[in-house]
């Protein structure tokens, strides 16, 4: 009985009225928590207050890539929404949807209903979502008040910071799929403090030697840091497209993944 | 004193499993820090208005603010979710206290772990410091204790805290509000009187700023004066409390 429902579970497509009980459940799960959601806020802002203007003050200005210069604050604070896009999205994915997959249980009573697994990762992955675009906003409209925008350009700042969280969430869940246990997280860090570092989040990386630029450019943070500064300082151009590109068929790897390594764990 | 040691050798039978990992984390995250922040930012403030931060390149001026920084941040994680774990989800500590070990072994084993803990990535922090030339002295390896004791400063008000929260919110909360604030603006990235006079004042309230303004200048050889004393008093008196709190603390949880 069991393995028939199984294989009506795998046979399932994902659908939005499904996985919106699942984001519905975090939802309601969030309300007790809010002020973990508020902290959320006060994060970007203070990078972008610490280093943006309190490292900005022993750097002064950058010459981008393009060869415009720009004061540090406005050449950094893209990146950091970039950053906090990606930050966002995997805490929610690979370490809480780990939690909840290997400690709580949470799935195997959600596998009871009628949702399926391909419901759970696209709902999982929406809420993820929704959480990192309102970090997105409120990102954008305090850099814009800090006066630190400067193209209109940066419109498309927060569709292009939801790819980034998109792409980073579909990836955070395929690798939470992965993990053992909390010691794993070790190596999850280990891949994403050099993505934070180097990928011309502080610095163009011209800077670099020509091969370390050719493997950041392979690397998924590059494009997003490069697509939100580019939008926010308006040096609008055909690469951009490679970019977004880029984010789209790495998001789309990411959902097939972890859709397929669900259910491996989940309908054994 | 005996039983604080045998709950030191818990830790270590479990850390047996997963040293590996944790040195390698340790060894890995400072080199990218000072490779990328140090070197690869460091050279465009050289390029900056003053090129230098207060006669010091970039790379020096943040490898000790990053040490102390460092120490904070493990001495969070390991009394914020192990401890909670170990009084409520895990109740190691009943499991203990059916031994003949007391609650105040219990506490001093703890602190004894975090103590090693920290020696041991505050002494691979320094190693790489060193492998970027950014220590210029002999009396520059009292950074490690001094990054040690800057842990335990934060570490112990934690550990007695942690004690009594019976879900995980608060550690959340705890990091977003405390140890990354601190982590941007306590100086390690830059000086601390570049905040405003307020934030600053703050700043020089918490454990971080003492051991940050201690271990930079230990490690750039500024160390001999009445300042350096003033920073340590704080720090030890900052672990002092934090200890004296987690008797009080891990008494009224666990001994009934």
């Amino acid at each position: 009985m069991i393995a028939v429902l199984g294989m009506r579970r795998r046979l399932q497509q994902p659908a939005a009225h499904r996985a919106a009980r699942l984001v519905e459940r975090d939802a309601t799960l969030y309300r007790r928590n809010w002020l973990v959601i508020i902290s959320g806020f006060i994060e970007p802002l203070l990078y972008l207050l610490g280093i943006g203007f309190g490292v900005g003050s022993l750097v002064g200005s950058v010459v981008t890539q393009g060869g415009h210069q720009f004061r540090y604050a406005v050449f950094v604070a893209p990146a950091l929404m970039a950053t906090s896009a990606m930050n966002g999205a995997i805490t929610e994915t690979a370490f809480n949807f780990f939690h909840k997959l290997k400690y709580v249980k949470l799935y195997d009573a959600v596998l009871s209903t009628p949702l399926g697994v391909a419901d759970i990762a696209l709902g999982e992955i929406t809420w993820a979502l929704f959480r990192g675009t309102a970090y997105a906003l409120a990102f954008i409209v305090i850099m814009a008040a800090l006066g630190l925008v400067a193209s209109p350009w940066a419109i498309l700042a927060l569709p292009a910071a939801m790819l980034i969280g998109f792409t980073f969430a579909a990836l955070g869940t395929a690798t939470a799929t992965f993990v053992r246990n909390w010691q794993d997280f070790d190596l999850v860090l280990v891949v994403l403090i050099p993505l934070f570092l180097f990928s011309g989040t502080f610095y163009p990386i011209s800077l670099y030697p020509g091969w370390l630029q050719l493997i950041v450019q392979v690397t998924p943070l590059y494009h997003g840091v490069d697509l939100l500064r580019s939008l926010t300082t308006g040096s609008i151009g055909p690469w951009l497209l490679l970019d977004v590109g880029y984010l789209v068929v790495l998001s789309l790897a990411g959902l097939v993944l972890a859709t397929a390594r669900l259910e491996r764990l989940l309908l054994k | 004193m005996n039983g604080a040691l045998k709950v030191l050798a818990h830790h270590l039978r479990l850390y047996r499993r997963v040293w590996k990992g944790s040195v390698f984390v340790s060894f890995v995250s400072p080199v990218l820090y000072l490779a990328s922040i140090g070197v690869g930012l460091g050279s465009l403030v050289s390029r900056g208005p003053a090129h230098t931060v207060g006669g010091i390149s970039y790379v020096a001026f943040i490898a000790p603010g990053l040490l102390a920084a460092t120490a904070m941040t493990t001495a969070s994680s390991e009394t914020t979710f192990p401890i909670m774990s170990r009084v409520y989800w895990m109740r190691t500590y009943d499991a203990m206290l059916a031994s003949p070990l007391r609650v105040r072994d219990l506490v001093a084993g703890e602190v004894l772990w975090l103590t090693f803990r920290l020696a041991l990535v505050s002494l691979i922090f320094f190693l790489v410091m060193a492998a970027f030339q950014t220590v210029h002295s002999i009396g520059a390896v009292f950074a490690i204790p001094v990054a040690m004791l800057s842990g335990l400063a934060f570490g112990t008000p934690v550990m007695a805290w942690a004690a009594k929260q019976r879900t995980d919110t608060p550690f959340a909360l705890l990091f977003r509000f405390v140890v990354t604030p601190l982590f941007i603006l306590g100086g390690t990235f830059f000086p601390i009187d570049r905040l405003p006079r307020l934030v600053e004042g703050i700043a020089w309230l918490t454990p971080l700023a003492h051991g940050v303004a201690l271990t930079r200048a230990l490690t750039t050889g500024n160390a001999a004066s009445m300042a350096t004393l003033g920073h340590v008093v704080v720090l030890a008196a900052y672990a002092a409390v934090g200890i004296a709190a987690a008797m009080v603390t891990f008494r009224q949880e666990l001994a009934r």
